[in-house]
């Protein structure tokens, strides 16, 4: 065998044994990165809102313009019960967005205690 | 604690060689078991963050709000109904609000138009939201008209537009003069869409508000409160709906991952029989099936929850975006706020790390108090 003297035995590379639990190290790894970054995330200040912040309290305004399809919608705090149904006493809410607001609570839960504004009824 | 640690780290080592084995199968539930954490995460970090968003903004909104009905519906309040409110004990100031919707046909939307007493734009100018200024391409300098009602176009100039930070409150608003509005929906002088008041005691306000419907009968009156609870709400029943959707997902999810982790295969009872025969006790074995659920369903959780992480507030949640926030022509265009709600992710963790180790556990056991010989023969 070239290279080796006669006689002699081909040196045996060392064995190295895959092991699992380095694997799991490196997972670890990651997942404190992870963490690290969940964690820088929350330590940054709150995103600027100024402008929001002084429309809100200059214009008084009452809602999120989350839904700007009907008015019962955009300004859902505002809406009545019966804004969805007033083109006519049976008709049915039509807009896509009103399936995934909530039904007023008199609906969901037993009666509350009454307030001040329990006489209308409200998307609350 | 050297010698103890070196357990573990042998008792890791042969729980992973023993999950690699069947990687196929593991790596399978681990995915889906991620998948389910990434939803129900997702649903639980975008609602959180929403929520605390409206509620930062609404906090600012008016104490009381009032708007006057005739009929059942929405009436102007006269200047002199205002002025009335104004001399109500308690009440601070009174503030009429004009302001009203108007459809755009071109773009097939919906604004709110408003005229603030104090800064409002000039006669001929107005300033617009970020959403309807997207929707028709408008920058400052630009002209904006408009159809109204009657008929008759009118031309405004776009004085300013509001950047896309307040877009969460003012995407669909349009900001004119009093006198603009006015004749946009050729209503009276001095007519308001509603009236918001401020207490002199935050204590009061509730017996503001009764006062108010005694001499207003036909009126609804809106608190601050209230405001806030309907967001709060709001936000609870789509995250309801949401996980509602999800749970079926999630329940087919148990389903599997309770038959995988507390059915033994034939294999793994041998594996437990021959562990026993060659020394380790009952103890060792229920160490590492212990091992196996924990690193099987922690890793999920922390891989579905990291993910969920980054989807919502890196990449702005846009799987489940659609279902939470709603839609509209107008969107608001928001970035999130990275916040957490401990509790509630801590329950996710606990439901979904705790009941998988647990089921691994209970057929290991059994198995493992059984006479090796008849574990191996498969007689038990």
């Amino acid at each position: 065998m070239p290279g080796f003297p006669a006689g002699s035995v081909a040196p045996i590379a060392p064995v190295h044994r895959f092991r699992p639990v380095a694997a799991l190290g490196l997972a670890l790894g990651t997942l404190a990165l992870g963490a690290l970054l969940v964690t820088a995330d929350l330590l940054k200040p709150r995103l600027p809102r100024e402008e929001a912040e002084h429309l809100t309290r200059a214009l008084g305004l009452t809602d999120l313009a989350l839904v700007t399809e009907a008015r019962y919608l955009r300004h859902v705090s505002l809406a009545d019960l019966h804004s969805a149904f007033q083109d006519h006493p049976v008709a049915v809410e039509h807009f896509p967005a009103g399936a995934v607001i909530a039904p007023p609570a008199h609906l969901r839960h037993a009666p509350s205690f009454p307030s001040s504004t329990a006489s209308h009824a409200r998307l609350d | 604690m050297r010698a103890w640690i070196n357990r573990q780290s042998l008792l890791v080592d042969y729980t992973l060689s023993a999950l690699a084995r069947h990687g196929g199968r593991n790596l399978g539930l681990f995915v889906v078991y991620s998948a389910v954490v990434f939803v129900l995460a997702s649903t639980m970090l975008f609602t959180h963050a929403i929520r605390r968003e409206a509620k930062a903004l609404l906090t600012h909104s008016p104490e009381v709000l009032l708007q006057k009905l005739k009929a059942g519906r929405h009436a102007y309040l006269t200047r002199g109904e205002l002025d009335g409110l104004g001399r109500l004990r308690g009440v601070n100031r009174v503030e009429g609000r004009r302001w009203g919707y108007f459809y755009d046909a071109v773009v097939g939307a919906n604004y709110t138009l408003m005229a603030p007493e104090a800064g409002h734009p000039d006669r001929g100018r107005v300033d617009v939201g970020d959403g309807v200024a997207r929707a028709r391409g408008l920058a400052a300098g630009d002209t904006l008209s408009l159809r109204s009602a009657a008929g008759g176009l009118h031309v405004f100039t776009v004085g300013r537009v509001f950047s896309a930070e307040s877009s969460l409150v003012a995407a669909d608003l349009v900001l004119m003069h009093p006198s603009d509005w006015e004749a946009f929906f050729q209503l009276p002088d001095d007519v308001f869409t509603d009236a918001a008041l401020s207490v002199v005691n935050p204590l009061e306000v509730r017996n503001v508000a009764r006062k108010i419907g005694e001499r207003l009968p036909e009126s609804r009156v809106i608190l601050r409160e209230e405001v806030l609870r309907t967001y709060d709400s709001l936000f609870d029943w789509r995250e309801g709906l949401l996980l509602a959707m999800a749970s079926m997902a999630a329940a087919a999810f148990a389903i599997l991952a309770w038959n995988k982790a507390s059915g033994l295969s034939a294999d793994e009872r041998r594996e437990i029989g021959i562990l026993k025969a060659i020394g380790w006790d009952t103890r060792d074995v229920l160490t590492m099936k212990l091992w196996e659920g924990a690193l099987i369903s922690g890793g999920a959780f922390a891989v579905g929850f990291l993910s969920a992480w980054v989807h919502v507030f890196h990449l702005e949640a846009a799987l489940i975006a659609p279902v939470l926030k709603g839609w509209s022509v107008l969107y608001p265009r928001f970035v999130l706020t990275p916040s957490v709600d401990a509790v509630s992710i801590l329950t996710l963790g606990l439901l979904t790390v705790l009941p998988y180790t647990l089921a691994t556990l209970v057929p290991a056991w059994r198995a493992a108090i059984t006479d090796p010989d008849q574990v191996m023969r498969g007689t038990v």
